[in-house]
C-alpha cells in the first residue's frame, strides 16, 4: 500500500467525485462525509509522499507501470509534496466549514456540490504531483471546469462572472497547450525530467523562446496576475460562499507552482530568455501590487477587497522568482503557503459574517466584535498577517523576498514590498477599526444561540487562524526543513 | 522556394491567423455567443496546430503494416492522442459555457455583455 501513496492522492478524491451524486441519492449527510474522507485520505498521502520525498529523494511514481517518457510520470519533490499538503489541507478545512452552507439544499444540489468540490481539489492536487506538462493540461482544465461551476453556482451574479472567466480561463489554457506543444516539437517529449534534459542545448532556439512567451500569458492569466487579473475580483466576489474560501485561497497558487516548476528545474532559471520572462513578470507584479492595493483601498465589499488584495499578493509571489536568489525563492514559496492559508482564512471569515448577519459591506461590520468574537479575533490574525506584522506568518515571507531583494541589489521592489506593506495597513485597519472601534449604528440584537457560529464554521476559521501564527512560530523549522529542500538543487 | 514555403510553413501561419482571429473576437465581440464561437475557433486552431505537428511527408496511418518497423514510413500519433484529450476538454468547456449562458438568458432575457454588466453593478 506505502509504495501506491503517490497515485491515491489523485484517485481517492476522483473516485470519491464520481460517486458523489449517487451517494448524496440515498444519504444527503453521507455524502460530505465522504468528500471529507476522500480529502482526508488525500491529506495524509501527501504528508507520507512530502516525508518520503524529504527522507529519500524525490520520489518517482510511474503510473500503470509504463516507464516514461512514454508512460505518465508522477514526481512527489519536496516542493510538489508541500505544495500538495498544503492543497488538501485547504481543502479539508473549507470541506469542513462548508456543511451549513448547504443543509437546506437538495440531495442532487448537495451532491453535485460536493463531487465538484472533490473535482477541483483533485485537479490541483493532480497539477502539483505530475511529472508530465500533458498531464498538468488536463489537471488544469479539470481544476479550471470545476471552478468555473463552483463559482457559477453562487447566483445570478456569480453565472456572468463564471462566463467571462471562462473565456478568459480558456484562451489562457490554450496559450499553455500552445507552450507545450511548441516544446514538443523540438524535444519529442512531454515528461517533466526528460525535458530537463533535452532543453539545455536547446535553449538559444527561437521556439524555445516562444514556449516561454506562452508560459508567461498562459500561466499568467490562470494567476492573474497583473494585468490578466480582470476576471479575478467578481470571479472571487460573487462565487459559491462554501467554496470561495478555497477557490480564492488555492486556485491561483498552483499556476503560480508552475511557474517556479516550468521557469527553475525544467528550463532553468540560467537561460537568458527565462531571465526576461522573469524580468518582465517582476515589474508587471511590482505595478500589479500597488495597483492591486489601491483598488483594494477602494472597495466597500469586503469580499472585493480581498479579491484586490490577492492580485496584489500574487505579485508578492512573483517578485520573489523575479528575484531569483535562494532568500527570493524562499521567500515566494513561503509567501504561497501563507497566503493560501491567511487568503482562505479571510474568505471564511466574510463566509461566517455573512452566514450570521446576511452583510458584505465593511460598514456593517460595526461591533462585530461583540457578536463573533473568536471569529474576529481569527480576522485579526489573519489581516495582521497580510500587513505583514510579526510573529504572524505574513511578515517572514516579506523578509525573505526583502532580504532576497536586497541581496539581488534589486531596491525598487523593497520599496514597493515595503509601500505595499503600508497599503494593506490602510485597508485592513479599516475593517479593524470598523469592528472593534466603531458603534453599531443600530443596537444590536441579542446572540441567538450559545454559539456564535455552528461549530463546524467556528472550527476551520480559528484552526486556520492559529495555523498563521504557528507557522510565523516555526517558519524558521518549515524553511530549514522543508523549503531549503524544494528549491532548485535541492538544497545546496 | 514558395513550394517549400507552401509545403513547410504556410499551414502554420494560417493557424497562427486562426488562432488570433479566435482571441480577436472574443476581445471584439459583445455579444457572449459570439465571444464563445469564437473561443471554440481559438481551441481549433490549436488542435490543428498539434496535428500538423504530428504530420510527415509520406507517412501513413500509424498501424504496423506487414514488418514494416521504419518510423519514417508512418506518422506521429503522440499528437492525435493528445489532441483527443484537448477535444474533450474543448468540448465539456464549451458545454459548460452553453449551461452558465442559458442562466444568463434566463436571468436577463439577453446576452449582451455592455447591457448585462450594466444591470448587473446596479
Amino acid at each position: 500500500m506505502r509504495e501506491q501513496l503517490p497515485a491515491l492522492i489523485v484517485v481517492v478524491p476522483l473516485l470519491a467525485a464520481l460517486a458523489s451524486p449517487f451517494i448524496a441519492y440515498f444519504s444527503k449527510t453521507l455524502v460530505r462525509w465522504l468528500s471529507i474522507a476522500a480529502i482526508s485520505v488525500a491529506l495524509i498521502s501527501s504528508i507520507g509522499s512530502l516525508v518520503h520525498a524529504l527522507t529519500q529523494g524525490t520520489w518517482h511514481y510511474h503510473f500503470g507501470n509504463w516507464a516514461p517518457p512514454w508512460g505518465i510520470e508522477y514526481v512527489i519533490d519536496p516542493l510538489g509534496g508541500a505544495m500538495a499538503v498544503l492543497i488538501s489541507f485547504v481543502s479539508l478545512v473549507v470541506a469542513i466549514y462548508s456543511g451549513p452552507f448547504l443543509k437546506e439544499d437538495t440531495w442532487l444540489k448537495k451532491g453535485i456540490f460536493y463531487s465538484l468540490y472533490t473535482l477541483l481539489t483533485t485537479g490541483l492536487l493532480g497539477m502539483v504531483v505530475t511529472g508530465d506538462v500533458f498531464n498538468f493540461y488536463v489537471f488544469l482544465e479539470i481544476s479550471s471546469l470545476t471552478g468555473y461551476a463552483l463559482i457559477a453556482a453562487g447566483g445570478h451574479r456569480a453565472t456572468v462572472a463564471a462566463f467571462r472567466y471562462l473565456l478568459i480561463g480558456t484562451i489562457g489554457a490554450s496559450f499553455y497547450l500552445l507552450g507545450i506543444g511548441y516544446l514538443y516539437a523540438i524535444t519529442g517529449s512531454l515528461n517533466m525530467a526528460d525535458l530537463v534534459e533535452k532543453l539545455p542545448p536547446l535553449i538559444d532556439s527561437p521556439v524555445v523562446l516562444l514556449a516561454i512567451v506562452m508560459f508567461v500569458v498562459g500561466l499568467g492569466t490562470k494567476m492573474a496576475l497583473f494585468p490578466l487579473h480582470g476576471w479575478q475580483p467578481d470571479a472571487y466576489t460573487y462565487s459559491h460562499p462554501a467554496a470561495t474560501a478555497f477557490i480564492a485561497g488555492v486556485m491561483a497558487k498552483v499556476p503560480a507552482y508552475a511557474v517556479l516548476r516550468f521557469f527553475f528545474f525544467i528550463i532553468g532559471s540560467a537561460a537568458a530568455p527565462v531571465k526576461a520572462a522573469l524580468e518582465v513578470m517582476g515589474w508587471l507584479a511590482a505595478v500589479g501590487i500597488i495597483a492591486g492595493s489601491i483598488m483594494a483601498i477602494a472597495q466597500k465589499d469586503f469580499r472585493r477587497m480581498l479579491a484586490y488584495s490577492s492580485v496584489a499578493q500574487i505579485g508578492y509571489i512573483v517578485v520573489g522568482f523575479a528575484v531569483g536568489n535562494t532568500l527570493g525563492l524562499i521567500g515566494a514559496i513561503l509567501h504561497i503557503i501563507n497566503h493560501a492559508i491567511m487568503k482562505s482564512c479571510l474568505f471564511l471569515v466574510a463566509g461566517g459574517v455573512k452566514w450570521r448577519t446576511g452583510e458584505h459591506t465593511i460598514e456593517k461590520y460595526a461591533q462585530l466584535c461583540r457578536k463573533m468574537p473568536l471569529t474576529m479575533g481569527a480576522f485579526l490574525i489573519a489581516a495582521l498577517s497580510m500587513v505583514g506584522l510579526p510573529p504572524t506568518a505574513g511578515f517572514f515571507s516579506k523578509w525573505y523576498l526583502v532580504l532576497g531583494a536586497l541581496e539581488a541589489n534589486m531596491w525598487p521592489y523593497v520599496v514597493i514590498i515595503i509601500i505595499s506593506s503600508l497599503l494593506n495597513a490602510i485597508y485592513f485597519f479599516r475593517v479593524i477599526e470598523n469592528i472593534y472601534l466603531k458603534k453599531a449604528s443600530e443596537p444590536s440584537e441579542e446572540v441567538k444561540g450559545s454559539l456564535e457560529l455552528p461549530l463546524q464554521m467556528l472550527v476551520p476559521i480559528v484552526v486556520l487562524g492559529l495555523g498563521i501564527l504557528v507557522i510565523g512560530i516555526f517558519n524558521e523549522q518549515i524553511v530549514s526543513q522543508v523549503l531549503l529542500y524544494a528549491l532548485p538543487g535541492g538544497g545546496n | 522556394m514558395i513550394q517549400e514555403f507552401l509545403a513547410g510553413s504556410l499551414i502554420y501561419w494560417l493557424i497562427a491567423i486562426l488562432f488570433l482571429l479566435g482571441i480577436y473576437g472574443i476581445l471584439d465581440n459583445n455579444n457572449f455567443m459570439k465571444k464563445l464561437m469564437a473561443m471554440n475557433i481559438m481551441q481549433v486552431a490549436v488542435i490543428l496546430f498539434f496535428l500538423v505537428l504530428g504530420q510527415k511527408m509520406g507517412g501513413t496511418l500509424p498501424i504496423m503494416i506487414g514488418h514494416d518497423t521504419n518510423v519514417d514510413h508512418y506518422i506521429n500519433p503522440l499528437p492525435h492522442a493528445l489532441m483527443l484529450t484537448a477535444i474533450v476538454v474543448s468540448l465539456s468547456t464549451t458545454g459548460v459555457a452553453l449551461a452558465l449562458l442559458m442562466r444568463i438568458q434566463g436571468r436577463y432575457s439577453e446576452i449582451e455583455e455592455d447591457d448585462i454588466l450594466r444591470r448587473m453593478n446596479k
